[in-house]
């Protein structure tokens, strides 16, 4: 088992968001977790990642079998998790790609291997951001300043495609896109997806579950899934809304 | 002089990792154990005297140090700085130390190895040491290395005296070009400009002193180390640089010091001339030891710095990224006299524990249409308190003067200060003056954004900073940019968590 989620309770500043929530992910799966807003679908995102203020008061979580809890964020990214961010933040100054690499860079040392060479790098970044149709020049801009709200997202898949880690959580991956940057997007998370892989996609809508074929589908009310089932149970939402699941 | 985009990144990804190795304490605290020579300890006539006949210098100069002594006795310290300045017994301190390896020596390879360990140990593995290496290829620095008091060693000397370019420890400078030195010192920072200028004139042990004639663009950015390394040795450097008409010239000064309980003073004058469509470019890394993390030690770092810009169309840039000592009083300027001269003011503070910070510029318009640019970033960590203050003065003959002053402050954590304190005095309505500042705590989304990506927390602190200051690291020659970069990393260790 990838990612073990049990009987997970966390709370932001003192309110309880989580309310006991069990999942388990296996390499080569794809899981969308769909629900209304409030529900708590950021917020396991955050707890996963690790975010200081996402303050877990019970359960546990292991992934690949370690208890991923105990670990800080980077350790955890090293570690092969990835948090594709909702609303990806401008750090000014900073280049894309310098961020890129320092955080690669980071990763392989936190995990004792050496660092990528620039002419590795620069391949890379070359094949990927072609893929997702984002320019050089964008590139060698502060980490997403000026970027519009699909360039944000794209980016957020360059990354992905960039640092290869084995489980992606995707929050709201499909937010503010076009339906043709959504395409694009949906194809960097396909692209990404393989046997050794898994995705964790949070969403709101069925639309990029037409693009991003998921294995398993999850209802998530009030801190806690409520449904399970496969694709089909995606387009029933779609259709009836998440009413017949409010208490 | 700035390079590609793509070049700097290329240098600097590879140091922002090496930026953030964890060092929890300051990593330069050594002592080189090189023979000492010291003056008496204490501060008289004696003193001045001791030290001119052992610089062997003329008449005029020791008379020109008795008159600024005695000016300096009559004078009080500043205190009109946001700063808090424990009592200094100027009577407890050496005023003079130097290697005892004489004479002057061809090259660096030359040098005391001891000296050159400390050097290594520094970490300055710069161009310099591939140039000492004999890399080909390698970008050429000259460096007049100043340890101590008193240069030990000139490099690429000669090649500089084909050009015309005097670069000189100023104890030389005055033997063997008396009338230059006569002619330019305290010219721009008069003996009685303030206490602790003055107090520089009177004792000042060494320094550099660079001439670069009519037209001549220096082929070479010349640098200078200073380094405290005697206990309670204050460090008196006198700095001064003249480009001739149509000259350029970049220099470049950095700093680091060793552990020591004792506290440190340390005060620099520099003084540059830029005549007619001549431009000096002067580039500082200031290191010195900032105290530890409770505050005891650490240097006191109350530099006076000034520029004129005599000539029309010349231009001067000071670029400062200060992270070191445990008091900095410094405030580099210029006065921009000839007409359509440009001054420029680029500054990275950073402060930490408790460290205190009292900096900025002065820049003053005389000459019509005569521009001046002031960038100054920030960073305040721990308990300290890190102050901008700057004086923009628009004179009545500055027709169609303009300045562009924008004060960035960034705050770590919640017990340190920022303060931002500027002076407009705008004497031509003509004169066009902006003024921008901001103050914000680093962002908790930035830093988890960049933790999410693989980042531990300091380095991601690190990376954000340096973002914060790019505007002002990318006006540094690349040597330097790469060692800012790193120091900003260090300097800011501790801060968090």
């Amino acid at each position: 088992m990838m990612l073990e989620i049990r009987n997970l309770h966390a709370s932001v500043d003192g309110r309880e968001i989580l309310k006991g929530l069990d999942l388990s992910v296996r390499a080569g799966e794809v899981h969308a977790i769909m629900g209304p807003n409030g529900a708590g679908k950021s917020t396991l995102a955050y707890v996963l990642a690790g975010r200081e203020g996402y303050e877990v008061t019970a359960g546990s979580v292991t992934f690949d079998g370690t208890d991923l809890l105990s670990m800080a964020p980077h350790e955890r990214a090293a570690a092969g998790l990835f948090l594709g961010h909702q609303y990806p933040v401008e750090i000014p100054g900073v280049s894309n790609l310098l961020f890129l690499r320092t955080a690669i860079n980071a990763q392989r040392k936190e995990r004792g291997e050496p660092e990528i060479s620039g002419a590795d790098f620069m391949k890379r970044v070359r094949t990927e951001a072609a893929a997702l149709g984002l320019d050089m020049e964008m590139l060698k801009r502060g980490v997403n300043v000026g970027f519009s709200g699909g360039e944000k997202k794209r980016n957020e898949a360059f990354q992905l495609a960039m640092l290869e880690p084995r489980l992606a959580i995707l929050d709201e991956s499909d937010s503010g896109l076009d339906i043709d940057a959504l395409k694009v997007v949906a194809g960097g998370i396909n692209r990404f997806m393989g046997p050794e892989r898994a995705v964790l996609l949070i969403t709101h809508y069925q639309r990029l579950l037409d693009h991003v074929r998921p294995t398993h589908v999850h209802v998530l009310m009030d801190g806690r899934i409520v449904e399970s089932g496969g694709p089909e149970l995606a387009l029933r939402l779609e259709s009836e809304g998440y009413e017949r699941h409010a208490a | 002089m700035s390079l590609p985009e793509t070049l700097r990144e290329e240098v600097r990804n590879p140091e922002a990792a090496a930026a953030v190795e964890a060092l929890s304490t300051y990593r330069w605290g050594f002592t080189s154990d090189v023979e000492q020579e010291f003056a008496p300890k204490g501060l008289s006539e004696e003193t001045v005297r001791f030290i001119s006949a052992k610089k062997g210098e003329p008449e005029w100069m020791l008379e020109w140090r008795l008159r600024a002594f005695r000016l300096w006795q009559q004078m009080e310290p500043p205190q009109w700085a946001k700063l808090s300045i424990p009592p200094i017994d100027y009577q407890d301190a050496y005023y003079y130390a130097a290697p005892k390896t004489k004479p002057a020596l061809k090259s660096l390879d030359e040098l005391d190895p001891e000296i050159r360990r400390t050097y290594e140990k520094l970490g300055i593995p710069l161009e310099e040491q591939k140039v000492l290496a004999g890399v080909e290829g390698a970008r050429r620095v000259a460096v007049d290395a100043v340890f101590d008091s008193v240069s030990v060693a000139t490099t690429f000397r000669e090649e500089l005296k084909k050009v015309g370019v005097i670069f000189l420890s100023i104890s030389e400078a005055i033997r063997e070009h008396p009338e230059l030195v006569r002619r330019h010192l305290g010219s721009v920072v008069p003996v009685r400009d303030n206490y602790f200028a003055c107090l520089n004139s009177a004792v000042f042990s060494d320094g550099t002193f660079v001439l670069v004639p009519k037209g001549v663009r220096c082929p070479m950015e010349l640098s200078t180390y200073f380094r405290i390394n005697a206990e309670n040795t204050g460090q008196f450097e006198r700095t001064l640089i003249v480009a001739e008409e149509g000259s350029y010239v970049s220099y470049l000064e950095g700093c680091t010091a060793p552990m020591r309980d004792e506290n440190q003073l340390h005060a620099a004058v520099v003084e540059l001339i830029a005549e007619t469509d001549a431009e000096i470019k002067y580039s500082t890394v200031q290191n010195w030891y900032p105290g530890d993390r409770e505050g005891k030690g650490g240097i006191y770092n109350f530099v006076t710095k000034r520029a004129l810009c005599r000539g029309a169309r010349s231009k001067v840039s000071w670029t400062q990224v200060e992270t070191g000592s445990a008091i900095t009083w410094k405030y580099p300027s210029c006065v921009l006299m000839g007409e359509e001269s440009v001054g420029e003011f680029y500054s990275v503070a950073v402060t930490n524990n408790f460290q205190q910070a009292d900096t900025g510029t002065k820049m003053i318009h005389l000459g019509a249409r005569t521009r001046s640019r002031i960038i100054s970033k920030g960073i305040s960590a721990g308990r300290s308190n890190n102050s901008y203050r700057g004086l923009v003065r628009i004179g009545p003959s500055a027709t169609g003067a303009r300045n562009f002053t924008q004060c960035d402050s960034l705050l770590l954590g919640d017990r340190c200060g920022a303060h931002t304190i500027p002076y407009i005095e705008v004497r031509n309505p003509s004169a066009q003056v902006e003024h921008e500042a901001t103050t914000s705590k680093i962002s908790e989304d930035q830093k988890f954004y960049a933790m999410s990506r693989g980042l531990p927390e300091e380095e991601a602190v690190a990376l954000i900073v340096n973002g914060f200051c790019r505007e002002v690291l990318q006006t540094l020659p690349m040597e330097f940019a790469v060692e800012a970069q790193k120091l900003l990393g260090i300097s800011l260790e501790g801060s968090v968590g």
